[in-house]
């Protein structure tokens, strides 16, 4: 056994790889989150009932109708930034000019119904969707036996990650995007559909989740809890990136993977709170966030 | 319209440019509401085109209001606006600029997360016949030189020249011009004035909200004094001279 300070390389590596994992699931997520939150400054409390509606469709996509692992990776994101540009349009838009908190519990609402929904039609015990069989077996690494479904998942979300970061950060779609947050009335006076953006961009920023929900079905249980128990991490990240930075979002998710991992190699009781204790930290030293503007 | 008393040069090339005159904006008995607010009481305006019309008046008299109200940025606005003979009050706020109109707010409007360039290039063009790039860094130096930096790095001057130049750009032919001397240096008012009465000979049309009266006076083809949201006097540039006192007395200068 390869140890190294008496520290067992294989167990470490294999935490590595399982936060790595977790990060790409909470980079998505968070990234998701900044987005809608930057145009719409809403927190869409439904994003992770809107992870888990992506995994329960790609489960009920093969199930009862022979699609495969692929075409719901493309279509499932579809189907769910389709139902979010829905909810937006006649649920979110109607009360955009009230408090946001009003939004705020509209999501939440929305997610305590699609989770009792999946809870009534498939009970929470959890079902089980096949690694496509392209991404069966693995690779022998120097230090560990690497899945190849779960580099699958690692490789996916930073390229999708990436490419959102490139057009936001680097795009005219993107400076629309961004001069849509500091001040929607102007963009409207410079004649760009502030309106339409805006739901484009909560569109996709769920659709993101519903991707994340696709490629989690083959590795987590699916079922209607996943959903809520990821995101309450997933908006302790938030706070740690801070609201205000789309890479920030990113980097935040994949390092808090990471050191959850790390955590659970270490000390592992405190692998489930260890991202809150780094949320508590930060909130003290910088409370803006490690990416966020100060107020 | 007949400002050819008092005009500087220019005033051969602006004649042409004239003879093609229309009505570029209409306004008939506009009321506009913040809220439970009523801010504008029926305003009457018309600006012909390659006209340069001042909004004179205090404070809170209503002339960024206006503005806006043209822009469908107010919360409720009744009456008519006719831009270029499109009525505009069914329109929504998005379709104002494409009948080529440029708004540039008085708080100039320089996004933060934007560069310099990225400023100037983002608002769509709204007609075809914007001025390019280079002769906007040909106009405005300064902004080539920071064309990298981030737009509310800038000094006032420099984003009040970025906030007419992204205007510029898109090819806008009728200009929305708030407070756009307030806080800068003489220098630039100067510049500023050089590069209306440059726009006026192209044949560009101009509502210009001003405080400085020593600024627009020269330039300007026309001035509308506001006062609680009504249009109280209307001075065309060969008046000024007889007006002088009834001006003074409305702005308080």
């Amino acid at each position: 056994m390869a140890t190294l300070f008496g520290i067992n390389l294989f167990a470490l590596s294999g935490q590595l790889l399982v936060g790595l994992i977790n990060g790409s699931f909470y980079a998505l997520l968070s990234l998701g989150l900044a987005i809608i939150f930057g145009l719409l400054k809403i927190i869409n409390f439904a994003q992770g009932a809107m992870y888990m509606l992506g995994a329960f469709l790609a489960w009920m996509a093969l199930q009862y109708f022979g699609i495969n692992y692929w075409v719901a990776l493309v279509l499932v994101p579809l189907a769910v930034g389709g139902f979010a540009i829905l909810i937006e349009r006649f649920l979110v838009r109607p009360i955009a000019k009230e408090d946001h908190l009003y939004s705020l519990l509209l999501t939440f609402g929305l997610a305590l119904i699609l989770q009792g929904l999946f809870t009534q039609l498939y009970g929470s015990s959890g079902l089980g969707y096949q690694i496509p069989a392209e991404l069966k077996g693995g690779t022998k690494l120097p230090f560990m036996y690497l899945p190849n479904y779960r580099a699958w998942i690692i490789i996916a979300s930073l390229v999708v990650c990436a490419t959102t970061w490139w057009v936001i950060e680097k795009t005219k779609l993107g400076a629309y995007l961004r001069a849509g947050t500091e001040n929607p009335q102007l963009m409207q006076g410079f004649g760009i559909n502030v309106p339409l953006i805006t739901t484009l961009t909560f569109g996709f920023g769920v659709a993101l989740a519903g991707f994340a929900g696709v490629l989690a079905a083959p590795v987590y249980s699916v079922s209607p809890e996943m959903g809520s128990n990821i995101l309450i991490v997933v908006f302790a990240i938030v706070v740690i990136g801070g609201m205000g930075s789309i890479g920030g979002a990113i980097l935040t998710g994949l390092m808090m993977g990471i050191v959850e991992g790390l955590t659970k190699f270490f000390y592992p009781e405190a692998s489930s709170t260890v991202i809150f204790l780094v949320m508590v930290i930060v909130l003290l030293l910088k409370p803006a966030g490690l990416f966020g503007k100060e107020a | 319209m007949n400002s050819s008393v008092m005009n500087p040069p220019g005033e051969e090339r602006l004649q042409p440019a004239k003879s093609s005159t229309g009505e570029k904006i209409r306004i008939h008995d506009l009321h506009a509401y913040y809220g439970e607010s009523h801010i504008l009481h029926g305003i009457d305006m018309t600006i012909m085109q390659g006209e340069l019309v001042t909004l004179l008046g205090r404070n809170g008299a209503g002339r960024s209001t206006t503005l806006k109200a043209i822009m469908n940025m107010v919360g409720r606005r009744t009456g008519k606006i006719n831009i270029n003979g499109t009525d505009t009050i069914p329109l929504p706020a998005h379709k104002i600029a494409h009948l080529g109109v440029g708004y540039c707010p008085e708080e100039r409007g320089i996004f933060s997360s934007l560069n310099v360039e990225e400023n100037l290039m983002l608002p769509p063009d709204v007609r075809s016949d914007g001025m390019c790039v280079e002769e906007i860094y040909e106009l405005f130096p300064n902004l080539a030189e920071r064309r990298y930096s981030q737009g509310t790095r800038l000094s006032g001057g420099e984003q009040q020249m970025l906030a007419m130049a992204r205007i510029l750009r898109t090819g806008a032919n009728i200009l929305l011009l708030d407070e756009i001397t307030e806080g800068l240096a003489p220098v630039i008012v100067q510049k500023l004035a050089q590069v209306l009465q440059m726009l006026k000979e192209r044949g560009l049309t101009i509502l210009l909200v001003e405080q400085n009266f020593r600024f627009a006076a020269p330039i300007a083809d026309r001035h509308y004094v506001m006062e609680h949201g009504h249009i109280v006097e209307e001075v065309k540039q060969h008046e000024l001279a007889a007006k002088t006192d009834l001006l003074n007395t409305y702005l308080g200068v």
